[in-house]
């Protein structure tokens, strides 16, 4: 499912930027992103550990932790701003119109509530549901996310559920309300192979059901290339590509892209004697260079790299891929 | 594997009282691990896979007698060593090392990388003070790391740099074996093809043998000479690697197989997945009979009554299922 190029997207993310009040000054994590997503439309925005995938969507939220702060940008949601939306307003599209589902549900799920109370929170606050209709909805909602037995699980706590079974729970909290987006931060990450391929087969099936907009965040290239429309990478804060899945599968362009999926080991393959690596670690938010983030660790590197930031540019004549790199780009303009 | 195996596990099990309900008052026994027989050969890398709590972190700590065996035999030169106390038990340390998964809590943050790695140096009497220092510095160039790290606390460096310290402290003694217990899965993906190389040039370099302890099965496929698939404390197949990623006989290694994703946008799209259903039961209370049969797609009336055989179908690939076995004979 792709989206209309003429309808204006669900989210439009510009110019988003989160900062960390450290010892040291502001250190900027995320900086000036720019995304958007289609209705109906998957996006897979991956990354490795401290690239700001996580704090760029708890930030659309304004569930950002104390001394992280969005310094600039804007993020508009079905046309409407979520930075500048009154609380009370916001509450409403929390849970309402997004859906949330967080990384880890031993922590985001609440230990000493039961899992049907808090299946029903969302219905009761968002769709006004009477206590004993919200519960005969959480029982559908289990039953949709394959859980079995769901009226007697309605009664159990958290810690009675497997892994399996408690991301199932968040995935029906998030779905709760049927959402216009689902945002799913590493929902999988904390799960076997054979679950893994369960929820992501639910989410799927869920998505053409509801005809709702994903955005799935993962650090992993693999599952996302099943799932996702079009894909965006994130290194130390910024967007380095932005492509549709085929294409980026195809034809990876930006260095650190095709780093990545050099060193990942398929099943298919013939296993060689090394994996192709990329040297060197992710710069930590505040000690990143000028220039381009990924220059220390890149094999194209040249001088422009150390002193000016690429921008996002297309690198196809339809212009839906798009890398920041100033090698990339070179290359094109002279072709 | 005629050669005489460096490690023999023989008929190993591991069982965990444990007390449960809110006051202790029920006491309970995790099956964790039941009768697993494994050769390992010197200089290979077997791996062991399986969903978690199947049992491949306690088949390496019980090899490694860091967990009590409740029964069968680890066999080490002619030594059984789940009979060994601590104190007999020292010498093998030597020899049997292991790295952890977690990078940020194997190492005591008050010591310097230096001294963490110095530690069993100096315990197995290995070197001089004198000489120790030149140890750590061959010690950190081996993993990659330059020789003025030793004087810096785990803090000041990243995962990658961390498991790179654990993996030169397992060095430390020059042992022959080294467990890997999920040695990577902490890394970012980036770090962790660095680190499998480092595994990899390090067991040619010192002609290691890894007992390697992993969910990641492309991971897997990439490193090993052979792969067991557990499944709630048994072993369901061991074969050699290409055997098992491209012929695997158990309904178990099928399916698991089949949930791995690929960097492939179309073949993803189309791929038919053959996906288990529900969750791993309980090793507090497994299935009778075949453990996998509650999930298994082939399952039959005998499965849930017998334990199925653990014995090999083609020369050096063994499993315990009895389609299989009833296929062949």
């Amino acid at each position: 499912m792709t989206a209309r190029i003429s309808e204006p997207p669900l989210l439009d993310v510009k110019g988003l930027t989160v900062e960390i009040d450290g010892r040291r000054g502001p250190a900027v994590v995320v900086d000036g992103i720019d995304l958007h997503v289609g209705r109906g439309e998957t996006l897979g925005i991956v990354g490795e550990s401290g690239c700001g995938k996580s704090l760029t969507m708890l930030s659309l939220m304004r569930l950002l932790p104390n001394k992280i702060r969005v310094s600039k940008g804007t993020a508009r949601f079905d046309g409407r701003d979520l930075q500048t939306m009154p609380t009370r307003e916001l509450r409403k599209v929390r849970g309402g119109d997004i859906g949330f589902v967080f990384q880890d549900p031993m922590t985001s799920l609440n230990p000493v509530m039961r899992i049907g109370d808090q299946l029903c929170e969302p219905l009761i606050y968002h769709r006004k549901m009477a206590k004993t209709d919200a519960r005969k909805r959480a029982v559908e909602l289990l039953r949709l996310v394959g859980i079995p037995g769901p009226e007697e699980r309605l009664n159990a706590y958290p810690h009675e559920l497997s892994g399996g079974m408690r991301q199932r729970v968040m995935i029906a909290i998030g779905l709760a309300c049927e959402p216009k987006l689902l945002i799913a931060d590493e929902p999988t990450t904390a799960l076997d192979v054979t679950i893994q391929a369960q929820i992501v087969d639910l989410v799927k099936d869920l998505r053409n059901k509801l005809g709702m907009s994903v955005v799935w965040i993962t650090h992993d290239l693999a599952l996302i290339a099943g799932l996702a429309d079009r894909v965006v990478v994130l290194y130390a804060g910024t967007v380095v590509e932005d492509a549709p899945v085929d294409e980026l599968y195809a034809n990876p362009s930006h260095p650190y892209t095709r780093g990545l999926l050099a060193s990942i080991p398929t099943l298919s393959d013939a296993p060689a004697a090394r994996l192709s690596s990329i040297g060197g670690t992710p710069p930590e938010p505040g000690r990143r260079p000028a220039g381009c983030p990924f220059a220390p660790r890149c094999p194209l590197a040249m001088d422009i790299c150390q002193r000016d930031v690429p921008k996002l540019e297309p690198i196809s004549s339809g212009g839906s891929h798009r890398a920041a790199c100033f090698a990339v780009n070179k290359v094109l303009k002279a072709a | 594997m005629s050669a005489e195996p460096l490690l023999r596990v023989e008929n190993l099990v591991k069982h965990f009282h444990v007390r449960l309900g809110a006051f202790g008052e029920k006491a309970a026994t995790v099956y964790a691990l039941d009768d697993v027989s494994l050769d390992i050969q010197e200089g290979e890398t077997l791996s062991l896979v399986g969903e978690s709590g199947c049992g491949k972190s306690t088949t390496g700590f019980t090899i490694l007698n860091l967990h009590r065996a409740s029964g069968g035999k680890v066999i080490y030169k002619g030594q059984d060593l789940t009979r060994l106390d601590e104190k007999h038990m020292r010498p093998f340390r030597r020899d049997l090392q292991i790295v952890f998964q977690d990078p940020y809590s194997t190492l005591n943050p008050r010591m310097t990388v230096g001294e963490a790695v110095g530690e069993p140096i100096l315990f197995h009497k290995l070197a001089t003070k004198t000489e120790l220092k030149d140890r750590i510095a061959t010690l950190l160039s081996d993993v990659g790391l330059p020789a003025r790290f030793a004087s810096r606390y785990p803090h000041e460096l990243s995962g990658g740099q961390r498991q790179r310290v654990v993996i030169a402290r397992a060095l430390a003694c020059q042992p022959k074996f080294i467990v890997c217990d999920e040695a990577i899965s902490a890394l970012d993906v980036s770090i962790q093809a660095q680190i499998i190389n480092l595994l990899l040039d390090l067991q040619e370099k010192y002609r290691l043998t890894y007992l390697f302890i992993a969910h990641d099965l492309a991971v897997v496929r990439h490193i090993s000479t052979r792969v067991g698939v557990m499944y709630l404390g048994r072993l369901a197949e061991l074969a050699p690697r290409d055997a098992l990623f491209q012929t695997p006989l158990h309904p178990y290694t099928k399916a698991l197989l089949s949930a791995v994703p690929e960097t492939d946008p179309e073949r993803e799209r189309n791929r038919k997945r053959q996906i288990l259903q529900g969750d791993v039961p309980s090793p507090l209370n497994p299935p009778s009979g075949c453990r996998f049969h509650t999930r298994c797609p082939i399952a039959m009336e005998v499965c849930s009554k017998v334990v199925p055989e653990w014995k090999a179908a083609r020369p050096g690939h063994l499993v315990a299922c009895h389609a299989i076995n009833s296929d062949l004979s």
